[in-house]
């Protein structure tokens, strides 16, 4: 394994604050939504999971919109649509302008030097074959960004440098290194096409805690200075808390709830987010906050409930809860949740 | 600080209770004896009867083989425990015959892991698997067995106990899993329950509800429990006392509340300033520089040396054995202890590695 040079700065960076320039939609996402079907055994046809339904949103330029929610929400399916590393079933991205659907497969190909992807598995996800030169230069290279081999060098040691490893590293391997380090190798490749949007998959869930706030720091570092969108997904609402701009909430292929970080944290109105919010222990022995236990599992996404699909677990569900699906509302600017009683309530710490 | 600093092995005024569970200076090496690894160094701490202690520490840290250690899970070879104690209730249980073991891990110590899967038989019902275990260590007629075992998963909270007890675990949710194998553990009232990260793979929303049941399970049956995690949240939630591994050592040891309010080992002032939080509106977050030692790789000096914003020139050389910061809380870290008082400290059997 290899050691990072340790800088007596990195401790101290915790004081920078971050001013972000956030600009006009980048991204406009309509109707989405993926349904898969799962083939049974001796041809019967299975039933049909609708993973993501009716996904509508935007993602600002320069903006972190985070994507939150339990695993099998659809959460990574839907960051996978929006790059069509899974064809949609129905529904519309628009990036920048351009109506992703329609693209040849040669053209969005091309678009994906606008879009790349951090995924969460620091160790699945880079080829243990290929050293980390070859790693970070193939997007450059796939997309004709460098002409000679002493140019690919140049870029691929100014990237490493950019997310913190030493340039000697570049002839290594995979395995020589640590999550931590494997995550910034990652990073490098996406950004190495200069990106103006990142799907980032649950990018520190997989890390430990001290790399993980390395990690989340880098990532901010790099957008302040770059530019570019995030779509970062993730299930842990602390960790969310310190990067997003705009928070999304999802529940069984849908989003139930979405607005400013500061509305999803302090106001949240859905009562999925409130539970959801009210869960996550506090690293604190003095301040237990009154948790919502919500009832049983999250239901199979196979057979959805009718009406909205939260009913079965919900603690304010009402009659018309369980036929009337509730629509996504404004709730204050900006702010909307699919509720019949959306009511915004701060989760108490008592 | 007005009292002076005492070194550990003095034992102040515990005494007269003897703890459920007492490990001492326990040591596990890995691989081929000529070049061992030793991923756990000296590791000590106490279980109370009716307690909670919380190891809390990150990935290499050593916090699930100690745990394992304790349960005589160490798979052997490639590993060794090469020293130590673990007392049971008075008894080592590293000298007790192997014959003798299992009579004591599930009924008097029980284990729950991180994957409730893998630790279930799939081609066993719930109710058999259960069953096992009562009958391994209870006597009990069958209609008392059942009776019981319907009891046990109406305690974790599985709906229609009767009717799931012929159902197999891959009809289960990992909640649900969960709590089946809380059951089994629990299932002959041992004085003791390990549970390795046991909310780790599950949901937010489906770990608030595992977390709930291990507190009932505490209250209901006076249970004590070993908790290993990474998460400060989860350790916050359930422990009374924290021990925080590094590197295979344990760098503090202190109640939860000392822990969270006035940690005094550097790395466990860093790990709690770098944990995001939820009530929290800074946007960067504080970050331990550098990453955890391989296992075996640190000969000599603090383990955290490399990393620590405080270090001083003896951190490199010399291992710091755990100095008393308070009448609850001690550190492993010359600098804590140079500032909790300096001039009266010697060197006890403990300081080098």
């Amino acid at each position: 394994m290899i050691n990072e040079r340790i800088t007596p700065q990195a401790g101290k960076a915790a004081s920078k604050q971050i001013d972000k320039q956030i600009g006009d939609d980048f991204i406009t996402v309509e109707g989405l939504g993926k349904t898969f079907s799962e083939n049974r055994m001796f041809g019967s046809s299975g039933s049909a999971v609708r993973a993501v339904d009716g996904a509508s949103f935007t993602v600002r330029r320069g903006e972190t919109l985070a994507l939150v929610g339990e695993s099998g929400c659809g959460k990574s399916t839907l960051g996978r649509l929006l790059l069509r590393l899974i064809e949609a079933s129905e529904g519309e991205v628009t990036v920048d302008g351009t109506k992703l659907m329609e693209l040849s497969t040669g053209d969005m190909r091309n678009m994906r030097a606008k879009m790349q992807m951090i995924f969460q598995d620091p160790y699945g996800s880079l080829s243990p074959r290929r050293s980390i030169s070859q790693i970070i230069s193939e997007p450059l290279e796939v997309f004709g960004m460098v002409q000679s081999s002493r140019q690919r060098r140049e870029r691929v040691a100014e990237l490493l440098s950019q997310v913190g490893l030493s340039p000697t590293f570049m002839d290594r391997y995979p395995r020589q290194f640590s999550g931590g380090q494997r995550q910034r190798i990652g990073i490098a490749r996406a950004i190495s096409v200069n990106p103006q949007f990142i799907v980032a998959d649950e990018p520190v869930s997989a890390l430990d805690v001290s790399v993980q706030a390395q990690i989340v720091n880098l990532m901010q570092d790099l957008q302040q200075s770059r530019g570019f969108s995030y779509l970062f997904i993730a299930h842990d609402l602390s960790v969310v808390r310190h990067i997003a701009d705009r928070v999304a909430v999802m529940y069984l292929g849908r989003i139930v709830e979405i607005g400013p970080k500061a509305r999803i944290y302090n106001a949240p109105s859905h009562p999925y987010t409130q539970a959801l919010l009210s869960a996550v222990p506090e690293p604190d022995p003095e301040t237990r906050r009154a948790r919502i236990i919500l009832k049983g599992d999250v239901p199979n996404p196979a057979n959805v409930p009718k009406g909205c699909s939260f009913h079965t677990r919900c603690p304010i569900a009402q009659d018309i809860c369980r036929v009337e699906r509730p629509k996504l509302a404004e709730t204050e600017q900006e702010h909307l949740a699919a509720c019949h009683f959306a009511k915004p309530m701060p989760i108490p710490v008592a | 600080m007005t009292e002076a600093p005492v070194l550990v092995h003095a034992q102040p005024t515990a005494a007269a209770i003897r703890p459920l569970l007492k490990v001492e200076k326990l040591s596990v090496e890995f691989g081929p004896k000529a070049s061992p690894i030793r991923v756990v160094n000296g590791v000590s701490f106490e279980v109370d009867a009716g307690g909670s202690v919380g190891i809390v520490g990150e990935s290499g840290s050593g916090k699930s083989i100690t745990s394992l250690a304790v349960m005589g899970l160490i798979p052997s070879p490639p590993g060794r425990i090469v020293e130590g104690r673990v007392e049971f209730e008075g008894t080592n249980l590293l000298e007790l015959q192997k014959s003798r073991l299992p009579d004591i891990r599930g009924r008097d110590i029980a284990m729950i892991f991180q994957e409730p899967m893998s630790s279930l038989n799939p081609v066993m019902t719930i109710g058999d698997q259960i069953g096992e275990a009562i009958k391994l260590h209870e006597k009990m007629s069958r209609e008392q067995r059942r009776e019981r075992i319907v009891e046990l998963l109406k305690l974790v909270g599985i709906p229609n106990p009767e009717g799931r007890l012929g159902a197999y675990p891959h009809q289960f949710s990992g909640g649900m899993r969960q709590r089946v194998m809380i059951a089994m553990a629990v299932a002959c009232n041992p004085k003791l329950l390990i549970a390795d990260e046991p909310t780790t793979a599950l949901d937010v929303t489906i770990q608030a509800q595992v977390l709930e049941l291990m507190h009932k399970v505490r209250r209901t049956l006076n249970t004590s429990i070993l908790l290993i995690s990474h998460d400060l949240g989860v350790i916050a939630d359930v422990c009374e006392r924290v021990v925080v591994m590094y590197a295979g050592r344990v760098v503090e040891e202190a109640d939860v509340k000392s822990i969270f309010r006035t940690p005094s080992h550097p790395y466990t002032r860093g790990l709690l300033q770098s944990i995001p939080r939820l009530n929290d509106e800074r946007t960067r977050l504080y970050q331990i520089p550098g990453s955890v030692p391989l296992a075996g790789t640190v000969k000599k000096g603090c383990p955290f040396v490399a990393r620590c914003p405080d270090r001083i020139g003896r951190c490199a050389e010399e291992m710091p054995p755990m100095f008393a910061v308070s009448k609850s809380q001690r550190a492993a870290c010359w600098v804590t202890a140079g500032a909790a008082a300096a001039a009266s400290l010697g060197i006890n059997e403990g300081a080098t590695a």
